[in-house]
């Protein structure tokens, strides 16, 4: 074997701190190793060209690069090696950068160190083989979980793209957090009336199979091929035959049933439909409230629906479809105010958090869009906002900035005063966070031609002094206390990850971070990539997110999802375990290990043995330091491959 | 019978002797032996620990060395004051290096291991207000309605102190309750009464103490029921004075929840110590007894006495 050594200088990044002629001196010294030399920027146009030309006339069959991380540049490199016409496997880099000339200023100690890490790279390289990605055939469909702004905007681009889409939701309506906004801002144009024709769109797309009151079960298979259980919750309603009249609605008996839509602000029917603008326009029944459930008799809804569509027997259904790429578009739920003791959230009737005042001015709200307070239905004139609640404090375990609330809290108060003209706004906030196109100028409106007062800090109690609500915080620009009585109080509730997002997580094989929220592949280069392969992100379950970046968010998740499916056969990374079958027992560990259940059982002349399934193999090397008979080995990895490393490094 | 040592603190022996009395009355009562420990010394209070953590540790160090020499359960005091310096002095001391420092200082090493508890803990904890309930079947505080107002330190820091919700407690109001009292809605329970600004800055004190006051009197509340030395001290001895400030007329007796649970006990009054407040209890009682006398139906009335929102 000829192998070809490079050492880069990195501008003075590593030649700075690092002999690097000595390096590729010391190198001329290692086995098999016929060619060494140093380069200003080995990943630059003339460094590749000059590795292409030494691989041609030295006639080398491997190339070590001494520079940065694998993580930079290891790609180019393997592209520059298969130019000139060797296996991308058989180069392999030393990282004497972050490993050395960056964390040290030692010039003798760190040569000698890069030396070290250089002969390791070439013992490795030795040993390499030559490997070849396998080829495999894709499902073009794809599933997209959660029908909130972000999810349809990725099911509509996806299917607009003729790929066929299947959208899982587990309300009874899609349409998500932005359906039960008033306006949006800072253009406070009528959220429902921009959102309502979107989802029309997914109801009548040919391309879309819309599965609501529905929740994803299972994940199985890999990127390509997935194999999804979806259970459909009963609705007791038969929604083939629902037309969405709202007879039931009317004359339901059970009007007192917490109505989850309006934020349980105000009461609903055990049967109804959400909101006039649902999709699909079908009604559900509450079993908690409903009286055939609690009481074991009433049949008014039954008895009155036209097409006799209620079914008081349904049970849950599962269907599976086949996919070959996921969307995760699960959203965010809004933080418990109750956990702020001090502002009495959930104790005082008229402290209520931004989503339910959204309902208070919605037109389709519990009020009719008339701003009334929950306690007695008075009309406020102080409206008081405090923002970060629940975003920006490590007390309650969210240090993190939610984001869009300066923003809907300015649209609020503007939209107080277009409701109540006598009425008089103040905003608690602890800076004002408006980045966005038409954002700033939208909070100084909100100041300026709506009077809203700004007081810098921190409200440290709400408390009910006779029908009023005294707002005690501190005013840090004037440096003293101030006291203000309320008649109603909004609190500005950050956003957490939605309910359950861990469990699915969990089912999708994608990690999340200690929040729960999804962790992208890269938070600046791969923003809506996942590190599973087949598995994108929209909007905010990768972390709060107001509706432009939602929907952009739904867009790019779509365009990686279609230039996926461009390709009619996937190639898979040949750096996957491979099972000795002579050696392998059949115990079974490396199934129960691996993360991506890769591994299966087969049977070999009557006996079990672990085989690896070659396209979901993520070679994560797991189940190559569990297997107790060093049965299995990871390509390019292999336990002949490291000891020569580590032996290298130790040398006599 | 169940055994606690007992540390009664400085204003116990003094300014609250009181609140002393009337808690060794309603534990012997109520079946919890109180140990007095031997040779106890002061806290350091709040000259302290504000100048010194390691001279507060120390003081406090000396007595919990004291007590863990005893067989008791737990050591308890009923000044919160005494309480957030014992237990923040055994917070302190899970730092191994303060803990040798502080050990430096004392003729008998803190081994930290007897538990630290308020005696309102105990009560509601050991006696709890079911039980407490059933012992008076009769209601007799029926008609008087309180105030219970805990004071900043009783709870807080929450992770020291480990005791009831930190912005929202509860543990004297289920006892008011059990007595048959009605707990108002009172919202400024922890809010600071001024404290030791008694003393420099009374203007300081008449302005918080007043708004106490003026709250719970705005609410309709007989009397005021405190946990705490200083803050009884500044609500009831300095209600004069908050009035002055806030031009308001007070009367507005401020009772320890010891005494209340003693008057309902029937424990006699000299062991209460009723004659050392200020504001006369009388006015509670009274006011208690009129209350009831306007109630149609007195003996099923003590069931269905309303309850707000705020306090189910």
């Amino acid at each position: 074997m000829k192998i070809g050594v490079f050492v880069c200088h990195c501008g003075s990044n590593i030649a700075g701190t690092v002999d690097t002629a000595r390096v590729a001196k010391a190198a001329m010294e290692f086995p098999e190793v016929t060619f060494a030399s140093d380069t200003m920027y080995a990943c630059s146009e003339p460094g590749q060209d000059a590795i292409v030309e030494a691989i041609r006339e030295k006639g080398l069959d491997g190339v070590v690069v001494a520079s940065c991380t694998p993580r930079m540049h290891e790609p180019t490199f393997r592209r520059t090696v298969e130019r000139a016409g060797l296996n991308r496997y058989m180069f392999e880099m030393a990282n004497i950068r972050e490993h050395v000339s960056w964390i040290g200023k030692d010039m003798e100690a760190n040569t000698n160190k890069a030396i070290d890490l250089t002969r390791i790279a070439a013992e490795k390289l030795r040993r390499n083989q030559p490997l070849h990605p396998k080829q495999f055939e894709i499902n073009k469909r794809v599933l997209v979980v959660g029908g909130g702004v972000a999810g349809i905007q990725a099911a509509l681009d996806c299917a607009d793209g003729d790929r066929e889409v299947v959208l899982v939701e587990k309300s009874s309506t899609i349409g998500g957090k932005m359906a039960k906004l008033d306006k949006t801002f800072p253009t406070v144009d009528c959220s429902s009336c921009i959102l309502g024709p979107k989802m029309v769109d997914v109801a009548q797309h040919p391309k879309i199979t819309l599965y609501a009151m529905s929740e994803v079960e299972e994940i199985g298979g890999y990127v390509g091929n997935f194999e999804v259980k979806i259970r459909k919750k009963p609705a007791y309603v038969n929604w083939d035959l629902c037309t969405g009249c709202g007879l039931c609605m009317e004359k339901c008996p059970a009007k007192k049933s917490t109505d989850y839509f309006n934020e349980r602000l105000g009461k609903t029917t055990a049967i109804n439909i959400p909101f006039p603008q649902a999709i699909p326009k079908k009604a559900v029944i509450d079993p908690d409230f409903c009286r055939k459930f609690t009481k074991g008799k009433c049949d008014v809804c039954a008895k009155l629906c036209p097409t006799k569509a209620v079914d008081f027997e349904q049970q849950e259904e599962f269907v599976t479809e086949q996919v070959g790429a996921i969307v995760a578009a699960t959203g965010y739920d809004v933080f418990d105010i109750s956990k702020y003791g001090e502002y009495g959230g959930g104790r005082l009737p008229d402290v209520i958090t931004s989503l339910q005042y959204e309902r208070l001015l919605s037109a389709s709200g519990p009020t009719g869009g008339h701003v009334k307070r929950p306690s007695d239905g008075r009309e406020p004139k102080t409206v008081v906002f405090v923002q970060c609640v629940g975003s920006r404090d490590k007390s309650v375990g969210r240090p993190y900035c939610s984001g869009f609330c300066c923003m809907y809290t300015a649209k609020q108060a503007i939209l107080t005063k277009d409701h109540i003209p006598d009425s008089d706004s103040y905003v608690f906030y602890m800076d004002i966070r408006a980045p966005g196109k038409m954002y700033d100028e939208f909070t100084r409106r909100a100041m300026e031609e709506y009077g809203t007062q700004y007081v810098r800090g921190r409200v440290s109690m709400i408390y009910p002094k006779g029908d009023k609500y005294v707002v005690r915080g501190a005013d840090t620009l004037l440096g003293t206390q101030v006291e203000m009585e309320a008649d109603l109080v909004v609190l500005a509730a950050g956003a957490e990850a939605a309910v359950g997002a861990p469990q699915l997580a969990e089912k999708l094989r994608i990690s999340y971070d200690t929040y729960g929220f999804y962790m992208e592949s890269h938070p600046k280069l791969r923003p809506v990539e996942t590190n599973t392969a087949g598995v994108y992100l929209a909007g905010a379950c990768q972390g709060p997110k107001d509706i432009p970046a939602s929907v952009a968010q739904g867009s790019a998740a779509a365009s990686k999802v279609l230039a996926m499916f461009a390709k009619d056969k996937l190639e898979n990374d040949p750096v996957i375990s491979m099972v000795d079958i002579n050696r392998c027992i059949g115990c079974g560990k490396c199934i129960q290990v691996c993360p991506f259940g890769a591994v299966k059982e087969v049977d070999f002349r009557g006996q079990p043995k672990a085989e690896v399934i070659e396209t979901v193999c993520q070679g994560c090397g797991i189940c190559t330091a569990t297997c107790p008979q060093g049965a299995i080995q990871l390509s390019h990895f292999t336990d002949n491959q490291i000891l020569a490393e580590v032996n290298a490094l130790c040398q006599p | 019978m169940r055994n606690f040592a007992y540390y009664p603190g400085c204003s116990g022996l003094g300014t609250s002797m009181e609140y002393d009395k009337s808690t060794r009355a309603v534990c012997k009562a109520l079946g919890i032996n109180l140990m007095d420990i031997d040779d106890w010394s002061c806290c350091g209070s709040t000259p302290a620990h504000t100048v010194d953590h390691l001279l507060s540790s120390a003081l406090s160090g000396r007595n919990l060395a004291l007590a863990e020499e005893m067989e008791a359960e737990a050591m308890i005091t009923p000044c919160p004051s005494c309480l957030s310096n014992l237990k923040g002095t055994v917070h302190r001391l899970s730092d191994r290096g303060f803990r040798h420092k502080v050990n430096n200082l004392l003729e008998m090493p803190v081994q930290r291991t007897m538990p630290v508890k308020s005696v309102l803990q105990i009560l509601d904890e050991e006696v709890g207000s079911r039980e407490l309930a059933d012992r008076l079947p009769e209601k007799p505080l029926h008609g008087l309605k309180v105030a219970t107002y805990y004071g900043c330190i009783m709870n807080r820091p929450p992770e020291v102190m480990q005791f009831d919700d930190h912005e929202h407690p509860m543990a004297m109001d289920r006892l008011m309750q059990a007595l048959g009292a009605q707990v108002l809605p009172f919202p400024l329970k922890v809010e600071c009464c001024g404290a030791s600004f008694g003393i420099p800055r009374k203007d300081v004190v008449a302005n918080l103490s007043g708004r106490l006051l003026d709250t719970a009197q705005a609410l309709g509340a007989h009397a005021m029921v405190t946990a705490c030395p200083l803050c009884q001290m500044n609500l009831d001895l300095r209600q004069g004075q908050a009035a002055s400030v806030m031009g308001k007329e007070f009367n507005i007796p401020v009772f320890y929840y010891t005494q209340l649970i003693g008057v309902a006990l029937g424990l006699p009054q000299k062991e209460l110590g009723l004659s050392k407040l200020c504001v006369r209890p009388s006015i509670a009682f009274d006011a208690m007894r009129s209350n009831r006398e306007q109630e149609p139906a007195s003996k099923s009335a003590g069931k269905k006495k309303p309850k707000t929102k705020e306090n189910s």
